[in-house]
């Protein structure tokens, strides 16, 4: 009887299947992703156990970073070069076309009046070493946050007819009057609603 | 010696020429390998949980004609000291003692839930759920607001605000050290 012979079968594997679902992720992946902005504030965010997202787009965020800083961010590229140009217009500062168009592609920013065509002149590269001093924010009743706050809802109104959402954004470690502040502002403008961004921690168990 | 073999096979001699048919098949390792690379870059990078956030409505205080009777004794008052620490009392300020507290599931959130059930069984049905005034002191700080915010809706509580603190709260902080 002759030996059964074992037919030696072939180590490579097809990977048609394997290749496909790989790039239908990638794909997926590349699509869905948002680059991470830095954030300037570095704001550490207190938790909470509220499951609330915040959408993704028309929101307006004001950051109290360490020392107090503000820092203000909104959506919107057209509705960030409306409100800068809007904003020269008030505080009597000529903004060139290449600043505003840096200033339309800048997420969050945090500098007074008076150093903003030099945070706008810094090159991309050079930016994180640029030290941000923070919006100015001392009196409630008219302030160049509050003054930024307002021309850049104005021009969300004008411009796409809608309202921004507001958020919050806290260092957990901040003294209360620095939110008081911003929650004052808000409520100068007639703001009375808006969100605490926070990070998720578990209920407890009833 | 070694040779190169450079005849070219060598078995067509005189046949025909014919052209070896090649595999279509494509050694797809390497793409996969890097597809996956990638995809694991990607979803590194992303964020995949958004921010999460915690409404606050404060209460329009353009409009000081609208006013609400409240009974006092349904009303419970947390004044935010530093260091961690707070205050509440029932009722009117200095009429009762503030009780010095932590933050926490055996301290506050044990509080609120006793004095709930008190004001529960102390006042007729259908008015009867507790009302929370949070008064921040400047020495508090954001995550102590956060907390007792959060409080508030795992004690669902329903009614509730973020009021300013007045002088006498303040000085009950200040004899309790709180206020550093």
């Amino acid at each position: 009887m002759p030996r059964v012979k074992v037919a030696r079968k072939s180590t490579a594997i097809d990977m048609t299947a394997m290749c496909d679902v790989a790039f239908l992720l990638l794909t997926f992946f590349i699509l869905t992703a948002k680059p991470k902005v830095e954030d300037p504030s570095k704001a550490e965010v207190p938790a909470s156990i509220k499951e609330v997202t915040i959408p993704d787009d028309n929101v307006l965020t004001i950051s109290v970073g360490k020392q107090n800083k503000m820092f203000l961010s909104f959506s919107g590229t057209d509705v960030r070069a409306e409100t800068l140009k809007s904003m020269g217009e008030k505080y009597k500062v000529d903004f060139t076309p290449a600043e505003i168009n840096r200033f339309s592609n800048t997420e969050v920013f945090g500098v007074p009046m008076s150093q903003l065509k030099q945070f706008l002149g810094t090159p991309t590269s050079d930016l994180k070493s640029f030290e941000q001093r923070g919006i100015p924010a001392d009196t409630t009743v008219s302030n160049e946050l509050s003054d930024w706050i307002l021309t850049a809802r104005k021009a969300d109104k004008g411009l796409h007819n809608q309202d921004y959402h507001i958020a919050i954004k806290g260092d957990r470690q901040e003294q209360y009057p620095a939110i008081n502040t911003v929650i004052a502002i808000l409520g100068h403008q007639k703001q009375f609603k808006f969100d605490l961004i926070t990070s998720l921690k578990a209920a407890p168990k009833k | 010696m070694a040779e190169l073999d450079t005849s070219g096979g060598g078995k067509h001699k005189g046949g025909k020429v014919r052209s070896k048919k090649a595999s279509t098949r494509v050694d797809l390792t390497a793409m996969v390998d890097l597809a996956f690379l990638l995809i694991t870059f990607f979803m590194f990078t992303t964020t995949l949980n958004k921010p999460k956030a915690m409404n606050l409505a404060m209460p329009d205080n353009s409009d000081t004609k609208i006013q609400m009777p409240v009974a006092e004794t349904r009303t419970m008052t947390i004044l935010l000291g530093g260091k961690n620490k707070l205050m509440w009392y029932m009722g009117q300020a200095g009429k009762t003692a503030p009780t010095v507290e932590g933050y926490g599931a055996t301290q506050l959130r044990k509080t609120i839930v006793e004095n709930q059930k008190n004001v529960a069984a102390t006042h007729a049905a259908g008015d009867n759920d507790m009302i929370v005034l949070i008064k921040p002191s400047d020495k508090s700080t954001y995550e102590n607001l956060v907390n007792v915010l959060d409080e508030m809706s795992i004690a669902n509580i329903k009614r509730y605000a973020i009021v300013k603190i007045t002088p006498i709260e303040l000085d009950a902080l200040k004899t309790q050290g709180l206020l550093q």
